[in-house]
């Protein structure tokens, strides 16, 4: 499998310094379907540098050719030259452009679709304002999904199909691949591959509503073992350990155990695979703490976010669909302490 | 002088003095009454065009405001100044005020003003309409900006895609506002376009053949043509999207049978287009007075004027390139890629004719030629970023981040801003008799262009980086906060550059040094009238014989000489000469309205239903489309004094000068 990251061209190898620890940007690349865009990336931003340089410097030179005089307006003049300027001009733009579409159609063809067949394949779905990752079959577990995170086995092409439960997204991993828009009413179909296990910023690009702005995913790519380990491990249900049995659970009862109280506040919108909430609203919480970050992105997984994202999710994300829940004090520790066995 | 008012008369000869007994004629004919009254029923090209620009530029000062809390909001990581609902508002304003409120207006506001001018005309082919059309850009401005005070604002981007903006996902009547305004707004264009469609053809003096048309006409015909075919695809998906909101029609809704894409697709069909609506005519204020301030006529005269017509025609068949993450099939991809790329080579065209200009001139630095050399750099810099975009695979990444802000912003700012501000520096005097203040104006070019570059240029890194547009506020850490600082810097050094413009227009318009007709010693026919230029324009209709009328003698160039002096005075009533769409050769007497306020009242009952229509005033709304049908019955009942024909015995005068070979105009 090719490991070669995507070239940051010698004479341009100091990059703004902004762009080397920034997490999306595009110009240093982790895979095939991302690498021909950053060398064609680079080609053009070479070649409008160029442009920008040469124009610049001819402009420049013709301003300083001989200036009029300050003082007065120089005579009006009728020279012949000029148009040879135009000629050239455009005739060496034309060069540079039918070499720029010809490169571009090659890169468009090699990306169009991986050079093997796609290994897994992933449903994603965009919703305000947070992602739903579906695996599906072929696995004996059947599927299982997972919300803002994407995990997948290195060194291989991945098909994504691409959805949407409301208005446009746009699914973009930079390091991985370009945008692919999640439209209602139309599937997309995308592809990525990361050559080596490690973390992936992705981020919604397309303007969604208010909270477009924190609609970001992790894709984690692992080796083939840990994404299998993953993969089974997420596909199993959960039982808390103590747990009654959830036929017996009381909902009114209260007092009753973290999970009684989770179904009766949170399982009309989420899921816990194994229990009574079997929400479809929200993101599937079966294995909630095994993720890194919480609402789209916007909070690292720690108790501490936890709670105050439970107590009151509209302080954090104002117009998210997760309401205020107004909990007492010792419901939402019930609630927490039920959550941390999530795992 | 003659005592009937028989349009079908030949005209006599005059000489032109503008202290004259037939100059006082034509002022009293042409004059628009003083009082409140005459104000608002005035159909003065002049008044007209200066309300377009003073109307463009404040709109021009409500979005950069609205630019200035986003950059305060951005200026850090995290911050809230601006609640998420407040920076999406704002965002949208911002852009629906720029691209539709300022940058077509502004561009408008030269064109009525000029164009009679420059073609030696007494006012455009439509003067009532062009009324009409003004007050409807005024209201349909303030319409959308009513929104904007009672709390229903548009929140979905300036490009509003569905279904966002579908009620169920935005029940407001933000959506509705923006949607009426733009089919409100789209008749104002229109009606404007269709008036310099005509005009170009109709009006132009005898002897001004289509190859001596003037360099700017080139770029607002063009873009009124592209208006004409372009509008209505806009008018249509606001409409349509209004019918969505209101009545559950489905033309978006997947679930019944439409598509969201198809929003798209109207909406570029019409938005592409656009952008060279609103940087052609910018483009042509530079090729029409960047040679004055390089003391030789424009290199490739003919070519640039080709190019322009060619880039708006390219202009129809690139949209998708706005939609190149939307899952269309790879084939189509490439056709708009390539198309994309082949606009490069008019842009081309123009870039090394204006570099030529220069070279093989003298150029006089001036504040307006500081603004139009400033240009050609950032229309390169601009240009090269959107062939950029055209690499559909690089596209990718590019899409939806703020290389593309920045892009758009070296197009909007650098190919329209800075040719407007020349423009106003080079046509002031014209239009005020005063000549702008030139350190105050060096002051004001590099606050702007040093302002504008330490603001934009970062954001190309910024959208390298990864930065999506149309984000409230973003965390730490992600290599973003020293750019977006920088940003925010550079945007309120831009800001201080337009302060000192408008400065520097309130004292030259207080103290300015008076201009006297031709201050830059420039070529066209606006500069043989007075400063600012009396009623009626030209005392007697110049005749023209060369493409650089008052540059004629020192370039030897075509075989007669331009008459500016001696012409048809037409002083019986408003009169204009209407002459043939290729050659100029006069053939009629053209009678030209007076002064009316039913433009005025027809844009208020116009107003009114379109109020009604948002507030589901079903009645009201009826009855303001009878009041307004009313007016226009009134308006377009049939006036003897407006009676024309084309008269069997042309009104010649000298042999008119014959348009000679392509080679020597």
């Amino acid at each position: 499998m090719k490991t070669r990251p995507a070239p940051c061209p010698a004479p341009l190898a100091a990059c703004p310094a902004a762009l080397a620890d920034a997490p999306l940007d595009y110009l240093h690349t982790a895979g095939p379907a991302a690498d021909p865009l950053t060398r064609l990336g680079w080609g053009v931003t070479i070649v409008s540098l160029l442009v920008v340089a040469v124009v610049g410097g001819l402009l420049l030179a013709a301003l300083r050719r001989r200036p009029g005089d300050a003082a007065g307006l120089p005579a009006v003049t009728r020279s012949p030259a000029g148009l040879s300027w135009i000629y050239l001009g455009v005739g060496i733009s034309t060069l540079v452009l039918l070499g720029s579409a010809v490169w571009t159609f090659a890169t468009f063809a090699s990306v169009t679709r991986p050079r093997s067949r796609p290994g897994l394949r992933v449903a994603v779905t965009g919703h305000q304002w947070w992602w739903e990752v579906r695996y599906e079959g072929g696995h004996a577990a059947g599927g299982f999904s997972t919300a803002n995170e994407l995990h997948i086995p290195a060194g291989q092409p991945i098909l994504v199909r691409l959805d949407s439960a409301d208005v446009i997204h746009s699914f973009w991993v930079p390091k991985l691949a370009g945008k692919t828009d999640a439209i209602p009413g139309q599937t997309n179909l995308a592809w990525l591959q990361a050559d080596r296990p490690g973390v992936y910023l992705g981020q919604c690009a397309e303007y969604c509503g208010m909270q477009h702005a924190h609609m970001n995913l992790q894709v984690v790519a692992e080796t083939p073992e840990d994404f299998r380990a993953w993969h089974d491990g997420q596909a199993e249900a959960v039982v808390p350990p103590g747990a009654r049995p959830v036929a017996a659970a009381s909902p009114e009862a209260p007092g009753g155990t973290g999970q009684d109280a989770f179904i009766v506040r949170c399982g009309l919108c989420h899921t816990v695979r194994g229990t009574r909430a079997r929400g479809i609203l929200g993101p599937d919480l079966t294995h909630l703490m095994s993720r890194r970050r919480i609402a789209a992105g916007l909070l690292p997984n720690t108790v501490g976010n936890l709670g105050g994202w439970v107590a009151n999710a509209q302080a954090l994300k104002p117009g998210c669909a997760m309401p205020a829940m107004e909990l007492s004090g010792p419901e939402l520790q019930t609630i927490l302490g039920y959550l941390e066995t999530l795992r | 002088m003659a005592t009937t008012t028989d349009p079908y008369r030949a005209p006599t000869l005059a000489r032109d003095a503008h202290e004259s007994p037939v100059a006082e004629e034509l002022q009293r004919a042409w004059a628009t009454r003083p009082g409140i009254l005459g104000w608002l029923s005035t159909v003065d090209h002049k008044a007209l065009g200066r309300r377009y620009l003073v109307t463009a530029f404040g709109f021009l000062i409500l979005g950069g405001l609205e630019a200035l809390v986003m950059r305060v909001q951005l200026a850090r990581p995290d911050a809230a100044v601006l609640t998420p609902e407040q920076y999406n508002q704002v965002f949208t304003m911002h852009g629906v005020t720029m691209i539709f409120l300022y940058a077509l207006p502004i561009l408008t506001g030269f064109s009525v003003y000029l164009w009679p001018l420059i073609l030696g005309a007494r006012d455009l082919a439509f003067p009532r309409m062009n009324a009409l059309s003004y007050w409807i850009f005024l209201f349909s401005g303030l319409f959308i900006y009513g929104g904007f005070l009672f709390g229903a604002t548009p929140d979905a981007g300036w490009f509003n895609y569905v279904p966002y903006t579908a009620a169920p996902y935005n029940p407001g009547p933000g959506i509705d506002v923006y949607a009426l305004g733009m089919v409100f707004f789209g008749l104002s264009t229109t009606l404007a376009s269709i008036n310099f469609v005509v005009t170009a053809f109709r009006n132009r003096a005898p002897g001004m053949s289509i190859n001596r048309m003037p360099f700017f006409t080139w770029g607002t015909l063009t873009a009124s043509a592209g208006n004409i075919l372009a509008v209505p695809a806009v008018s249509l998906a606001f409409f349509l999207l209004w019918m969505d909101r209101q009545f559950n029609t489905r033309f978006f809704d997947p679930a019944g049978g439409g598509h969201p894409l198809l929003w798209q697709h109207l909406f570029w069909m019409f938005g592409h287009p656009w952008v060279y609506v609103i940087v052609l005519p910018a483009m042509s204020i530079v090729s029409e007075a960047l040679p004055v301030f390089c003391r030789r006529p424009l290199v490739g005269f003919s070519v640039v004027a080709l190019s322009t017509v060619l880039t708006m025609v390219l202009g129809f068949g690139v949209w998708v390139h706005h939609m190149f993450a939307t899952g269309l099939p790879p084939l189509s991809l490439s056709f708009f890629s390539g198309a994309s790329d082949a606009i490069v080579i008019p842009s081309a065209v123009a870039v090394f004719a204006w570099i030529a200009t220069i070279r093989t001139g003298r150029p006089v630095f001036t504040t307006a030629f500081l603004f139009f050399a400033g240009f050609v750099l950032l229309f390169v810099i601009g240009g090269v970023s959107g062939f950029m975009t055209a690499a559909t695979p690089f596209d990718w990444q590019l899409t939806d981040t703020y290389f593309v802000v920045a892009h758009i912003h070296y197009v909007l700012i650098g190919i329209n801003v800075f040719p407007v501000l020349g423009g106003i520096y080079y046509w002031f005097p014209k239009m005020t008799g005063r000549l702008m203040n030139e350190t105050l104006g060096r002051w004001n070019f590099w606050t702007l262009f040093i302002g504008f570059n330490l603001g934009f240029l970062p954001m190309h890194f910024l959208g390298l980086a990864g930065m999506v547009r149309r984000v409230y506020t973003y965390r730490e850490g992600l290599g973003w906060d020293g750019l977006n600082l920088l940003v925010s810097l550079g945007a309120f050094v831009f800001a201080a550059g337009v302060l000192l413009f408008f400065a520097n227009v309130l004292v030259s318009l207080k103290r300015g040094e008076r201009a006297g007709p031709n201050p830059w010693d420039g070529f066209g026919l606006e500069w043989s009238t007075p400063s600012p230029p009396p009623a009626c324009n030209f005392t007697v209709i110049p005749q023209v014989a060369s493409r650089h009328p008052l540059w004629e003698d020192r370039l030897d160039e075509g075989h007669g000489r331009t008459s500016l002096r001696e012409g048809l005075p037409l002083a019986e009533g408003r009169e204009t000469l209407g002459s043939t769409a290729l050659d100029a050769e006069p053939n009629v007497i053209l009678r030209m309205p007076e002064d009316s306020p039913a433009p005025l009242f027809l844009a208020l009952g116009l107003t009114a239903l379109f109020l009604g229509l948002l507030r589901h005033g079903w009645i009201f709304a009826a009855l303001s489309g009878l009041v307004s049908l009313g007016v226009l019955v009134a308006w377009l009942w049939p006036e003897r004094e407006l009676g024309q024909r084309e008269a069997g015995g042309t009104p010649r005068i000298n042999p008119p000068p014959r348009p000679s070979g392509p080679g020597r105009p």
